[in-house]
């Protein structure tokens, strides 16, 4: 899904820009997701989706629907529709398996899909694209198919139910009908729109269309969509719809497929999609959300500019000492300069690391209601607010790593199996 | 006290093991057993002690063609690159209550070998069945590694089979792949003027009162060791029902003590339900996970019925 990742230079854009590789607001300012939506022409998750969802599954909708983490869709309400009347549906995602540890970043996408699978009760099929890391960031196939096996722990963590899901890494799965589907994909496409979507011109030379990754990028994000690609799983299902988490930047991947879908007899993917997850030190100019490559600019005190550093995001092997030193040190804060000034405005709930991250991570709504009241009319310091995020993160990080470390390679073997799923609705 | 192989052997049969036994002389290297057992009964194993420098020790149990680099396993245990050495005779004795040319996994059912970390060739499961000493290095017993597992999941572990000639990168974004395997208690072996071959009644006087494995009691500096300790009992947790129901009770009285001041019993009700459930679910989803994925193993090692 990740394909050519360059580093993006915060420009003073008149525009907005927004695609796989490349994120940055208009004139420096926030990301306008309400503009965002009317450009590519999705729908937003409004509140009366958001009860929907609560009704038909009987549970509180996940903390990222109720916060807005989750906050565009394509299809989601015909979904829910088929859901009511007794026609299921699957879920898929995808990682492209990096050399580093995962992040906090990284994890979301992972943990809204969780919770979808289990208010939901429905399978779930993950791909890990070492195929595309092995070509895309030279590493040697045994590397990447390491580097998956690796990944897949830390996703296996998370909580996913092993009866309902499965993971596959392209080097050990495509093959068969998927390969097929791949094909019948790549037919589809004509060249002008695989030049679009990849933003290649006339100028460029051809090796970079007939490189294989391009065709299987473009087949990446829609085989997996068609439950054809998985006949040990859905025999017989051609119809069946599919449900895809994803980031907003994916949108243009998943508009082909959703292109290509019906012309070869198949139900067009749903999309829900999230908004971007800052970085520690927060950039002003440019986020990214959900790739390897996580581009910032720090216009922190000492107006350092730095790229792609450790110290921008949480990782689920950071120690509780090293979360809290993150935290306090490199959290971007709204505060204000002096406690006197900030007891007299309150804090920039706009600009706030802290918030911004509690409101990700923080459940319980009447707390993060009292904090954001608290600390934005100047009654609550950073240092509180700090301190509760450090202990929230470092709940959940401790808690992934206990979970991580039972996940042994024999399940992961078990987790990878070409195998049929026989209680995946259950 | 030290097991005796006929004590060994005899717990093997309780526990329907099927084995093959074959005496002979006593034997102190590979080369001579092969004398007296072919390998059509089986394939031979060479049985490494080896010692860190934080006094942990390893059972390395290997196919005799198996080429076992020291530096390599040493630096995937995340001990870097001269971590790990061949253990003093001493240790033979103090800590697998075996003698020279005799270590064999079968000696971690010491109660002194209960912090040796016991690693296994991944070449073993191809084959049918593996040649050990029982404990005595004038008897040898083969058998197919179902049986060893079945044997060391009695005795409350869990069999570790590594491709001990994989050599991965180990880096600063690479961890080190079997780190997970170092033992978290290290042991002290008090020195001991050198030991004849017989010292199986000697050292269970011994053992008895010096041999008492001194857990380390470096805190938190070994972040590795409290952390590999914190694991250990984390996949317990996952894999062992008592543990699990543990766990649960634990969470449950722990919020109940703090939360349960004065607190009408509805509302307290619904607290539990609100705190609880996404922690509890996460917690039975793993253990789910686990018993499907032993299920899973099992059914990949199970050998076809018999007509």
């Amino acid at each position: 899904m990740d394909v050519d990742k360059k580093d993006s230079i915060a420009s003073d854009s008149s525009e907005q820009v927004v695609n796989p590789w490349e994120v940055a607001a208009k004139d420096g300012g926030k990301i306008d997701y309400d503009k965002l939506i009317d450009q590519f022409g999705c729908q937003r998750l409004d509140d009366s989706l958001i009860d929907r969802v609560q009704r038909l599954t009987s549970r509180q909708p996940h903390v990222f629907l109720r916060r807005g983490v989750f906050f565009a869709h394509r299809d989601f309400n015909e979904v829910l529709d088929a859901y009511e009347r007794g026609d299921k549906f699957y879920l898929y995602t995808g990682r492209g398996p990096s050399s580093e540890a995962l992040h906090l970043g990284h994890l979301i996408p992972f943990m809204f899909t969780k919770y979808l699978q289990e208010a939901f009760k429905v399978p779930l099929v993950i791909q890990l694209t070492d195929d595309e890391k092995c070509m895309w960031k030279n590493l040697s196939v045994e590397e990447s198919q390491r580097l998956a096996r690796e990944n897949a722990k830390d996703i296996i963590a998370c909580g996913f139910d092993v009866t309902k899901t499965f993971i596959f890494s392209d080097f050990d799965y495509v093959g068969g009908a998927f390969y097929k589907n791949m094909v019948k994909v790549a037919k589809c496409v004509t060249l002008n729109k695989a030049m679009g979507i990849f933003g290649f011109s006339g100028e460029d030379h051809i090796g970079k269309l007939s490189f294989p990754p391009v065709q299987a990028c473009l087949s990446v994000p829609a085989v997996p969509s068609f439950p054809s690609s998985f006949p040990h799983l859905f025999p017989g299902k051609d119809k069946l719809r599919c449900l895809i988490p994803c980031a907003i930047d994916q949108d243009p991947y998943f508009r082909m497929t959703r292109d290509v879908a019906p012309r070869l007899g198949y139900s067009k993917p749903a999309l829900i999609e999230s908004s971007f997850f800052p970085a520690l030190q927060a950039s002003l100019h440019a986020f990214k959300l959900l790739s390897i490559l996580f581009i910032l600019f720090s216009q922190g005190e000492n107006g350092k500019m730095s790229a792609s550093d450790p110290n921008s995001a949480i990782y689920v092997t950071d120690t509780a000492k090293e979360i809290k030193n993150k935290i306090n040190r490199y959290a971007f804060s709204g505060g204000q300069d002096s406690i006197e000034k900030h007891r007299e405005i309150g804090a920039n709930l706009e600009v706030d690391i802290p918030v911004k991250y509690l409101s990700f991570f923080l459940d319980d709504d009447t707390e993060l209601e009292h904090i954001k009241k608290e600390y934005g009319e100047g009654r609550m310091l950073t240092g509180e607010v700090k301190k509760r995020l450090t202990e929230v993160l470092t709940e959940m990080v401790e808690r992934h790593r206990m979970a991580r470390a039972a996940v042994t390679d024999e399940m992961v073997d078990a987790f990878m199996a070409v195998r049929p799923l026989p209680s995946m609705f259950e | 006290m030290g097991f005796s192989k006929d004590h060994l052997l005899a717990r093997l049969q309780e526990l329907q093991i099927d084995y093959s036994k074959y005496e002979h002389p006593p034997v102190l290297t590979v080369e001579e057993q092969a004398k007296y057992v072919s390998s059509s009964e089986g394939a031979l194993s060479k049985n490494l002690l080896l010692k860190d420098k934080k006094n942990r020790y390893y059972i390395v149990s290997a196919m005799t063609d198996t080429k076992v680099d020291m530096k390599v396993l040493s630096q995937r245990l995340g001990l870097g690159k001269g971590g790990i050495r061949m253990a003093p005779e001493e240790a033979l004795s103090e800590l697998l209550q075996v003698s020279l040319g005799c270590v064999t996994p079968f000696a971690v059912v010491n109660e002194s070998a209960r912090d040796v970390s016991l690693l296994l060739d991944q070449k073993f499961k191809n084959q049918t069945r593996c040649i050990f000493h029982p404990l005595s290095n004038d008897v040898s017993i083969s058998l197919n590694t179902l049986g060893l597992d079945k044997f060391l999941q009695s005795i409350g572990r869990d069999s570790v089979y590594i491709d001990l000639e994989a050599n991965p990168v180990v880096g600063k974004d690479q961890p080190p792949d079997l780190a997970v395997y170092v033992p978290s208690n290290s042991v002290v072996v008090p020195e001991l003027p050198t030991k004849t071959a017989s010292i199986q009644t000697a050292s269970k006087n011994v053992s008895a009162e010096k041999t008492k494995p001194v857990a380390s009691a470096k805190p938190s500096k070994l972040a590795s060791n409290v952390k590999s300790a914190v694991e250990d009992s984390a996949l317990l947790v996952f894999k062992n029902p008592e543990k699990f129901v543990e766990e649960i009770l634990d969470k449950t009285t722990a919020l109940l003590l703090s939360e349960g001041k004065g607190e009408n019993v509805e509302a307290l009700a619904e607290t539990f339900r609100k705190r609880l459930t996404s922690e509890f679910t996460h917690l039975a989803v793993m253990y789910k996970n686990t018993a499907y994925s032993q299920g899973f193993y099992a059914g990949t090692q199970s050998q076809p019925k018999r007509p």
